[in-house]
């Protein structure tokens, strides 16, 4: 890892207008991503986690510039070429394309049914005019294909014929042929099953590591993110409210979120039912947050400060930064009862 | 307890352009009042199609076989389902079985109130009248913990949340006072959080109401938490029978272990993910002999490609249709 970041985000905010409001009054909008900031170190494998409607998609593709940015910074630095992504031209977001992609959640909806696999992964190649000879781009195809572990004697087959673990290595492989440095992968194993979700985080890890990606992995799935990613960013309601090194935050985590959210994890272990802290009510709408935290609504530990003041993102002297009023003093409490 | 539900010998065959395909194939269980079993299966095991049988919902091109006999037990009376025609039909349909499905908001009419659909399905089940369907729509949509319930009742299923419009379908299917409910990933399309809710929610309804509920998911650990016994299936076959503890703890066919061993867990982070080989055969080519033969890495000879393995008890209660198991003993007794 560098000294520098591969991506640095400061103040990151996607708002959305929606219909509604009055004439003369504010239009409202939908706060998807409210003042984030995040650094994303070269070499890493970032997860991102929060529900639905948490903003992690949007963050995400703030971060690939697939979102309109409404405020704030994005530093994009791979040593070779630096970007201000939010002010960049047409011609250079193009630039950034190359070295920038987004693995799909659903195999089946990312692949048009009309193109050919070879055509399919051979497709940004072409778009973006990185090969000279048909010859050129069908060998670029073959490598790639052949690292995502696919039958190379299937590349002219249509992706019908294809089962969902393998449609997945297709949209792997087309994400990977332009030679991106930086990869979003969204839900990239949530619509597979169990026995091939576990094929395809390996094939992903194994990539990361052989040709050096920083990747951006978004999940809901707190378990799988704990395998693969070495950093986690907890998410809620468009704010980050807890990253740390993974290792660190599944041995300790500070937010109640983070800590209901771990709890919920349905256990394999049958007589250990009953046990998870359960949250009460449902994740509010960003178009009304409540003031204060935004997770007030719906924490146990919420006092008066949590409901007026918006915690920022705090750390003690580490990597772990966390987002609430009362993590010392519920850490504390933690450590009494548990004594 | 008493036995509620039948299922022997299940083989159901789709017409398809491509061809004639098995979808479930000689699957036999049994399930008694009060209890929930967990069938669990990955896409493509034929796991709602077997849920979809036990109230005849399969289209027109399926084909049930011969030996197929589905029997609920209604009040001491067997009810044989894969007799029943046209009207009759409806005793068992949203009347004694009650479905749940996983995607809620194509399961309720865009267009029509929660409160009306939940209505119609009373009057149609029960002799009450219009005036006692509301209120008893109402105290369902209270029970299961939905908030401002009568105002609930005149919304439509979009101006609901996920977790809402699911304790709503919920909700709908259990105010007929099933004695079987059937319910089809209920909890996949939600959050953690809000799975944990509804998790909590159907244990609690099946102590109230005493049904036996089928519970299908592709998700061990929502099993381990709901279930009382389990059925695994892979390809249309069931390959492994026992309760909850037994088969999570102790999975006896090569599959069960491969999927227990391919789960992420969060108290074994530096163990390194260990997938199944292969992909799952398409249904049009079903592998002979034993369907897993192509993916286990336990193959013990020749029978296993050539032979059917029979379900074999490995503990008591506890059985597996797996050639491990039958190879010491002379023809294996099958359930």
């Amino acid at each position: 890892m560098s000294d520098k970041p591969l991506i640095s985000a400061r103040d990151l905010s996607v708002h959305y207008p929606i219909s509604g409001g009055t004439l003369f009054g504010p239009k409202p909008v939908v706060r998807a991503v409210e003042g984030v900031n995040i650094d994303i170190e070269k070499g890493s494998f970032f997860g991102l986690v929060g529900e639905s409607g948490s903003g992690k998609t949007t963050l995400g593709r703030a971060l690939l510039r697939a979102a309109p940015i409404t405020r704030g910074s994005i530093d994009y630095d791979d040593g070779e070429v630096q970007y201000d992504l939010p002010s960049i031209d047409d011609k250079t977001l193009k630039e950034y394309r190359k070295r920038a992609q987004l693995i799909f959640q659903d195999p089946y909806a990312a692949l048009s049914p009309r193109m050919t696999v070879r055509d399919i992964i051979a497709e940004p190649l072409e778009v973006m005019g990185l090969t000279n000879s048909r010859e050129e781009t069908d060998a670029r195809v073959r490598e790639i294909a052949g690292k995502c572990r696919l039958n190379l004697e299937h590349l002219r087959r249509f992706p019908h014929a294809f089962s969902g673990g393998q449609r997945q290595r297709i949209s792997i492989s087309r994400a990977l042929v332009s030679g991106p440095q930086f990869i979003v992968a969204d839900e990239s194993v949530a619509a597979l099953d169990v026995s091939i979700q576990a094929d395809v985080l390996n094939l992903l890890k194994e990539i990361q590591q052989d040709m050096g990606l920083t990747f951006l992995f978004i999940s809901h799935d707190l378990s799988v993110v704990a395998h693969v990613c070495d950093h986690v960013a907890v998410m809620y309601l468009g704010r980050l409210v807890e990253t740390a090194p993974t290792r660190e935050l599944f041995a300790a985590p500070r937010h109640p979120y983070t800590k209901a959210l771990m709890s919920a994890i349905p256990s394999l272990d049958p007589d250990d039912r009953g046990k998870a802290q359960k949250l009460e009510g449902e994740i509010p709408s960003p178009t009304n947050p409540p003031p204060g935290c935004k997770f007030q609504t719906r924490c146990p530990y919420a006092i008066d400060i949590c409901r007026k003041d918006e915690p920022k993102l705090e750390s003690s002297g580490t990597a772990h930064e966390v987002a609430c009023h009362r993590w010392k003093e519920l850490m504390e409490d933690h450590a009494l009862e548990d004594a | 307890m008493t036995r509620l539900l039948d299922v022997e010998n299940l083989t159901l065959q789709f017409d398809t352009d491509e061809g004639r395909i098995t979808a479930v194939d000689n699957v036999s269980f049994t399930l008694e009042a009060g209890e929930v079993m967990g069938l669990v299966g990955e896409s493509g095991s034929g796991k709602s199609v077997t849920a979809k049988s036990l109230m005849m919902l399969n289209p027109g091109n399926a084909h049930y076989s011969d030996e197929t006999k589905i029997t609920l037990h209604l009040d001491g009376k067997p009810i044989d389902i894969m007799g029943l025609r046209g009207n009759e039909m409806q005793i068992v349909r949203g009347g004694a079985i009650s479905m749940i499905f996983q995607e809620p908001m194509a399961s309720f009419a865009p267009a029509i109130t929660i409160g009306d659909q939940m209505v119609e399905q009373l009057l149609i089940h029960t002799s009450m009248n219009a005036k006692k369907c509301k209120e008893v729509s109402i105290e369902m949509l209270d029970r299961v913990g939905i908030s401002d319930a009568s105002l609930r009742f005149k919304q439509f299923a979009f101006e609901l949340s996920g977790g809402m419009r699911q304790r709503a379908m919920i909700a709908m299917a259990l105010s007929t006072k099933p004695k079987l409910l059937i319910a089809d990933e209920p909890t996949t399309a939600l959050d953690v959080t809000i799975q944990a809710q509804v998790i909590d929610l159907m244990k609690d309804l099946v102590t109230e109401f005493g049904m036996g509920i089928v519970f299908i998911t592709h998700d061990l650990g929502v099993i381990a938490q709901t279930a009382d016994t389990v059925a695994v299936m892979y390809l249309g076959r069931l390959v492994e029978q026992g309760t909850v503890r037994d088969v999570i703890r102790n999975p006896a066919h090569p599959y069960t272990q491969g999927l227990i061993a391919a789960l992420p867990d969060l108290d074994k982070l530096d163990v390194p993910l260990s997938p199944i080989p292969g992909d799952i055969p398409s249904p049009l080519e079903r592998p002979p002999g034993c369907v897993f033969n192509t993916r286990c890495s336990q193959v013990v000879g020749p029978a296993c490609t050539t032979v059917i393995p029979t379900f074999t008890e490995v503990s008591d209660g506890h059985t597996a249709a797996c050639h491990l198991y039958t190879q010491n003993q002379s023809g294996g007794a099958a359930t």
